[in-house]
């Protein structure tokens, strides 16, 4: 870089963080495609892993927004809803629908993925995406295994008017599931199994009855 | 997460979740300037003023961003627009309230490298905080940062009167305070367990 | 030893080795605390922490000297600044794309490398006014001390909190987890602690040297 030859300090000032802010934003922009397609792969791996894993059988995924209006397949990106793994084993068939749900648990919120299988009706299995539940007593929601049996068949019926669940799907205290829709909480740990529970319902609620009424359309996606 | 109601966002920045207690975001003003309860309470209010005017331009600046698809541009437009809002309310305070700026003055521009500040607007973006959401959450957490502040200054000035060995005296004593003070700020959480 | 010297420091083994126990970032001068406490609530944060915390170190300090001749003084807060978050988002891209359990556990601590004042006081206090070499050992040195830190809280708080190392199990089968250890107040505790054991080394060696006969030189 030359010096020019009689400048202000203002001039200077300018030309300086000018030069710099070029610099800095011309690395930034390479790193950054550079890095994107890196970063989009892992991203789409870590999705596919998770939706294998709450939709067994499942080996291909199509992304799908679902809303009050229909399906469109995600990549269209039209139409208001939410967006859903449609989820389908070698065969084509559709296995289940893997969605996100959240609730507040016991230090901040609970973040998860869970598989739908619409056939039978309910749950069949979930996998905590995001969560700070103290070590050792509510993080045993994301691997404990008599608790994560709560959701291999965990029943979620739609109502006979369509918009919502039969029966709600409910945490218990350990040990008084009585019912296919309770949730069997863990002792110790029932904020957090609370939280699970309402992520789900809150989620299956709205989402159960829309599945059921596209699932038609839904089998057809992967083709 | 959308649907949280504002006065669990607050709670939750304020104790639940508190900015230095549990998240460890602005340890170095914790640790430096606790040592006296007047000088403690007018950090926080100046680091609450802060963070309310920084969360207010993060949101701007991320809609912008948006707007734009420059989202890798988000962190170093952060930090540097902080900066200048922190020049900038610093020049507005001396200009119109001298009173004011000798209380806050000094600790403006040490706050400006405070990372509850930053982490803040991070947090409110990754959070997807709608505008009001967010201004309470800024609220919460410079609530949260005067708490802290306050009970550590009330701690440190009942200490100066007893009589502890000479080794643990300074910052390793400090810690151990804070570490007792985030022992029972985990008393707190599950407020929000009720909730939803 | 703290005296901020204008002349140029010439490259020796002491402008690596300041960094890692004279003027430890962390356990003598106090900087950077956020980080140590926050992400050290196991070995593998710690290190990945660390290494990424002592790449923007290096890489802005060593930019920050090639351009202190260019940089006027009015500005030089801002355009530090400016290179130091050009470098965090580099590190935070590389990150993502290396691993994303990785970027998860460390979360927003990696933007938050910005704010971390070992990386703008080393910047202020040393590059604008080393030259090139002496600047990237030195902050290596600074990077070390830092990496060391981290480890030493990672490796406390995994070992006693989890009952593991970098995820194999070290302890007893009958070894009851200290689960505060891996909470926030065990962050505290550990670094209280760490601070206690190094005061003490401290005073001892400041008695040794009385006793000598010698004047001692600390505090």
């Amino acid at each position: 870089m030359m010096q020019a030859a009689p400048s202000t300090p203002g001039f200077r000032m300018i030309r300086t963080l000018g030069a710099i802010a070029m610099l800095s934003g011309l690395l930034v922009v390479l790193v950054f495609r550079w890095t994107e397609p890196i970063i989009a792969e892992n991203q789409r791996i870590a999705i596919e892993k998770a939706v294998f894993q709450v939709v067994p059988g499942a080996t291909r995924r199509v992304d799908v927004v679902l809303g009050a209006d229909g399906i469109a397949l995600a990549t269209d990106a039209a139409g208001e809803g939410e967006t859903v793994y449609a989820a389908f084993d070698e065969q084509g068939k559709l296995k289940g629908i893997a969605l996100a749900a959240g609730a507040q648990g016991y230090q901040d919120v609970v973040k998860l993925l869970y598989g739908y299988d619409p056939a039978c009706s309910c749950i069949r299995g979930i996998k905590i995406l995001k969560m700070t539940e103290t070590p050792g007593l509510g993080d045993k929601i994301a691997f404990d295994p008599g608790f994560l049996r709560n959701f291999e068949a965990l029943s979620a019926v739609v109502n006979a008017s369509g918009d919502g669940l039969t029966n709600p799907i409910e945490a218990v205290k350990h040990g008084h599931k009585q019912f296919a829709w309770e949730v069997d909480a863990i002792s110790g740990a029932t904020i957090s199994s609370v939280a699970v529970a309402n992520a789900l319902n809150r989620s299956m609620q709205r989402m159960a009855p829309l599945i059921q009424r596209h699932r038609d359309a839904l089998g057809e996606v992967v083709r | 997460m959308q649907g949280e109601s504002l006065g669990f966002i607050f709670l939750n920045a304020a104790v639940v979740n508190n900015f230095v207690l549990a998240l460890f975001l602005g340890i170095c003003p914790f640790l430096g300037v606790s040592a006296k309860k007047e000088t403690a309470w007018n950090m926080g209010l100046a680091t609450l003023f802060v963070m309310l005017v920084s969360s207010v331009s993060a949101y701007g600046i991320n809609w912008l961003l948006t707007e734009l698809d420059l989202m890798f541009l988000r962190l170093i437009c952060y930090i540097a627009v902080i900066a200048s809002a922190v020049q900038l309310v610093e020049m507005f305070i001396k200009k119109f309230s001298p009173s004011l700026f000798r209380s806050l003055g000094i600790f403006l521009p040490l706050i400006t490298t405070n990372c509850a500040i930053l982490g803040l607007a991070l947090f409110q973006t990754a959070k997807e905080y709608d505008f009001l959401q967010s201004v309470v959450y800024a609220l919460g957490a410079g609530v949260g940062f005067t708490l802290a502040l306050l009970l550590m200054s009330g701690l440190r000035e009942k200490l100066e009167l007893a009589e502890v060995p000479a080794v643990s005296q300074g910052a390793a004593m400090s810690l151990m305070l804070a570490g007792l003070l985030s022992l029972a700020f985990m008393g707190f959480a599950g407020l929000g367990g009720s909730h939803g | 030893m703290a005296t901020l010297r204008h002349q140029q420091e010439k490259l020796g083994l002491d402008t690596f080795l300041r960094g890692l126990w004279e003027e430890n970032p962390v356990f003598v001068m106090l900087l950077g605390m956020c980080p140590v406490l926050a992400v050290t609530n196991s070995t593998m944060n710690a290190i990945a922490m660390g290494l990424a915390t002592t790449f923007v170190l290096v890489a802005s300090s060593g930019l920050i000297s090639l351009l202190r001749n260019l940089i006027p003084k009015q500005v030089r807060i801002a355009s530090y600044i400016v290179i130091i978050a050009t470098f965090v988002t580099v590190v935070d891209y590389a990150i993502q794309a290396i691993s994303l359990d990785l970027y998860n556990a460390l979360g927003a601590f990696i933007q938050l490398i910005v704010a971390n004042c070992v990386i703008l006081g080393r910047a202020e206090a040393y590059a604008s006014k080393q030259r090139l070499h002496t600047t990237l050992v030195n902050s290596l040195g600074m990077g070390a001390g830092f990496t060391v830190a981290l480890l030493a809280l990672g490796t406390v708080r995994e070992v006693l909190g989890n009952g593991t190392l970098l995820g194999f199990q070290v302890m007893p089968a009958n070894f009851e987890p200290w689960v505060v250890m891996i909470l926030p107040p065990g962050g505290f505790f550990v670094l209280g602690s760490w601070l206690l054991l190094f005061a003490y080394i401290r005073q001892r060696q400041d008695q040794r040297v009385l006793e000598k006969g010698g004047v001692s030189d600390a505090r």
